[in-house]
């Protein structure tokens, strides 16, 4: 995973509105391969097209106006990424050029799934929301705070996330450096609940 | 001291935790199937990263596979080959059991997974899907990831993550007559919101629930994840326990003091309570495009969101029964089991859909099902009736690029989303039970099942 700064800035796409779903954020149609890249024009394409399959822009989408064509910021409304699980809509978001996103909350996987790809995911109240939607917002992401509109705002993010985003840790990595207490636990599981422990049939 | 469900399947499984708070849970099984599937082990092999046990990961065909009778790797959706054919090589590779487009136990993930006796009480199970919460009825721990944590659960055997809040939703009292586990959840959705789960692994209880079959108690579960919920679950009973008794990857019996023990203990405290009076549903209906906008079906469509309803093509004050609709659906893992299709087919008997229908689809959840059904005579019933009759998958539970109808169609689905689009560009889905869809598809227009079945005892 890319490292991400310590501080950054940009104009925060307005797009509040809530629910947002990911099949809205990238459409299983819009899945074309089994890999991650590639999927950044498929990104909103319901709402980025007005024909999906010519491409032709809807001129009134945020991320088609000239402020919000390579924004990097998005500000969002309630449970924002629910629906499926599909992590191609944060890799969308992310080869897009997404890297953090500001919205009142999140459906949890998705939240998960930011973590993992490097995009922030910030939870402000609705208010703090619509103040920083459409200006110029600066992350700072060691102090966990964003300001914006004359507003200084704290947000929480996990410790262990912050430190895996600014430093560019693979979480997979990090977790085998305990790899002795899963061996450990997993031996001691085995005789505790044997039946979980399948035969390889194939 | 006193515990939730939650707490002990979560301290069963706690592995150690972290300096920065994180617990690393230990997860007992792995699903995939092959919308995500491939992309997770692809990059595993391209990393080199291997399945710690392979033995306790498993992958099905069956988001993007035909559902036609007769069919192959193709698919409808351009290029959705790719994803079978490449799903398969990386299964064969990393040595995963794999249920095949035509293997005798193919079906929709969470309904093979019971049925096969994979998801067991009391264990963790994760898939990339995000209706893995469905298998939480027997009283497993189960919960939708991405596919890096797919990677992450495979490669390690856990998951790192954070405790989430504990919930329970009591539903208490009986239902009435022809009100399903379907309408149960999407009135306690549309009471609580979409998001009133967020942060909460949610237990369900209470007697409305304890009187659900199996297969009822799955269809709750499902929708956990349109509540807003990490995971939804229900404490196994006796039912719970037959229910999986012989299953293949089964044990032989539920002796262990372990499985005994699955339950909140009295006066285990959640951080978040709620309780709903069960006898009080009615059939349920969504009128806009997210499950939170749901009526009962007697009820008039209210204010929403202008974009709401511009795309639905519903304004506030118009009764939702009697809307015309063009498909109907029955399908899905909320709803496509045995006792679903039973239900749908007993109201369909002796009845046709009404002409305006330009297309009704049964798609059973598995091929288990489907032979069942053929067994019962339920498959010549709904073909008598009008309907198609397939293979099973996911189908038209969403739109990959495949089957669709033109844009505007009103579609009437026993499935859990009526998100925009997700049936296809500017399809309008109305989300019900399966009663429901079979109601609807002999008026032609969204309908009361109660009324059907009053039809039919007074005929
Ligand atoms: S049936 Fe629908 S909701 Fe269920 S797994 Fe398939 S696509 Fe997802």
């Amino acid at each position: 995973m890319k490292k991400l700064p310590d501080v950054w800035g940009g104009d925060a796409a307005p797009l509040v509105v809530d629910n947002v779903d990911t099949d809205t954020i990238i459409p299983s149609r819009e899945m074309r391969s089994t890999g991650r890249a590639g999927l950044a024009d498929g990104l909103f394409a319901p709402w980025r097209y007005t024909d999906a399959d010519a491409r032709t822009p809807n001129p009134d989408f945020v991320l088609n106006q000239d402020t919000y064509s390579s924004a990097t910021i998005l500000a969002a409304g309630e449970n924002f990424g629910c629906g499926s699980s599909r992590e191609h809509a944060v890799w969308a978001l992310a080869e897009f050029g997404i890297t953090a996103i500001i919205a009142v909350s999140f459906a949890p996987i998705f939240y998960a799934n930011c973590l993992r790809n490097g995009i922030v995911p910030i939870a402000l109240p609705r208010k703090a929301v619509d103040r920083l939607a459409a200006e110029y917002v600066t992350i700072h992401l060691t102090d966990q705070q964003v300001t914006g509109a004359g507003n200084i705002y704290n947000f929480d993010i996990d410790p262990e996330a912050k430190h895996m985003l600014l430093n560019g840790v693979d979480a997979i990595d990090l977790t085998l450096t305990d790899r002795g207490a899963i061996e450990t636990w997993t031996q001691r599981d085995r005789t505790a609940r044997p039946w979980v422990y399948l035969e390889q049939t194939k | 001291m006193t515990q939730t469900l939650f707490d002990k399947i979560w301290d069963t499984h706690q592995v150690a935790q972290t300096a920065t708070g994180r617990h690393l849970i230990a997860i007992d099984r792995v699903f995939l199937h092959e919308r995500t599937g491939a992309a997770a082990l692809k990059r595993m092999a391209e990393i080199e990263r291997k399945i710690l046990d392979p033995a306790r990961v498993f992958a099905v065909m069956d988001h993007i596979v035909d559902t036609r009778i007769g069919r192959g790797d193709s698919t409808l959706m351009q290029g959705g080959e790719a994803f079978i054919t490449e799903t398969r090589a990386a299964c064969r590779d990393a040595g995963i059991t794999l249920f095949d487009v035509n293997d005798r136990d193919q079906g929709i993930i969470h309904v093979i997974s019971p049925e096969l006796g994979i998801v067991l009480p009391g264990i963790t199970l994760v898939a990339p899907d995000s209706h893995t919460c469905t298998q939480g009825a027997f009283g497993a721990l189960a919960w939708g990831i991405g596919s890096s944590e797919a990677e992450h659960a495979m490669v390690t055997g856990v998951l790192r993550l954070e405790r989430p809040k504990t919930m329970r939703v009591l539903l208490e009292g009986a239902l009435s007559e022809g009100v399903t586990a379907k309408d149960m959840a999407l009135h306690l959705i549309a009471l609580h919101s979409a998001g009133g789960g967020a942060g909460h692994a949610v237990e369900f209880a209470g007697d409305a629930v304890t009187a659900l079959d199996m297969e009822g108690r799955m269809t709750l579960c499902n929708m956990a994840t349109e509540f807003g919920a990490m995971a939804g679950f229900i404490a196994p009973d006796a039912k719970a326990f037959d229910w999986l008794a012989g299953k293949r990857y089964a044990p032989d019996n539920f002796d262990e003091p372990y499985w005994a023990n699955l339950q909140s203990d009295a006066g285990a405290s959640f951080d978040t309570e709620i309780t709903i009076d069960a006898s009080a549903i009615a059939p349920m209906v969504s009128w806009g495009t997210s499950p939170e906008q749901a009526i009962a079906i007697d009820a008039r469509v209210p204010a929403g969101p202008r974009k709401v309803h511009d795309y639905i093509g519903l304004e506030e004050g118009t009764a939702i029964a009697g809307t015309p609709i063009d498909v109907a659906f029955i399908g899905s893992c909320t709803n496509s089991r045995i006792s679903d299709l039973r239900l749908a087919a007993k109201l369909l008997e002796g009845h046709l859909i009404a002409p305006t229908i330009k297309k009704a689809m049964v798609v059973p959840g598995s091929l288990s099902v489907k032979r069942q059904a053929e067994a019962e005579g339920l498959d010549k019933i709904f073909e008598a009736a009008g309907f198609e009759w397939r293979m099973s998958g996911c189908s038209l539970c969403f739109y990959a690029g495949g089957e669709g109808f033109p844009k505007g169609s009103r579609t009437i689905s026993s499935t859990n989303r009526n998100f925009e689009g997700r049936q296809g560009p500017g399809i309008r889905t109305h989300i019900a039970s399966p009663e429901t869809v079979a109601a609807s598809a002999v008026a032609g227009a969204i309908a009361d099942p109660r009324e059907l079945a009053r039809k039919k005892v007074a005929s």
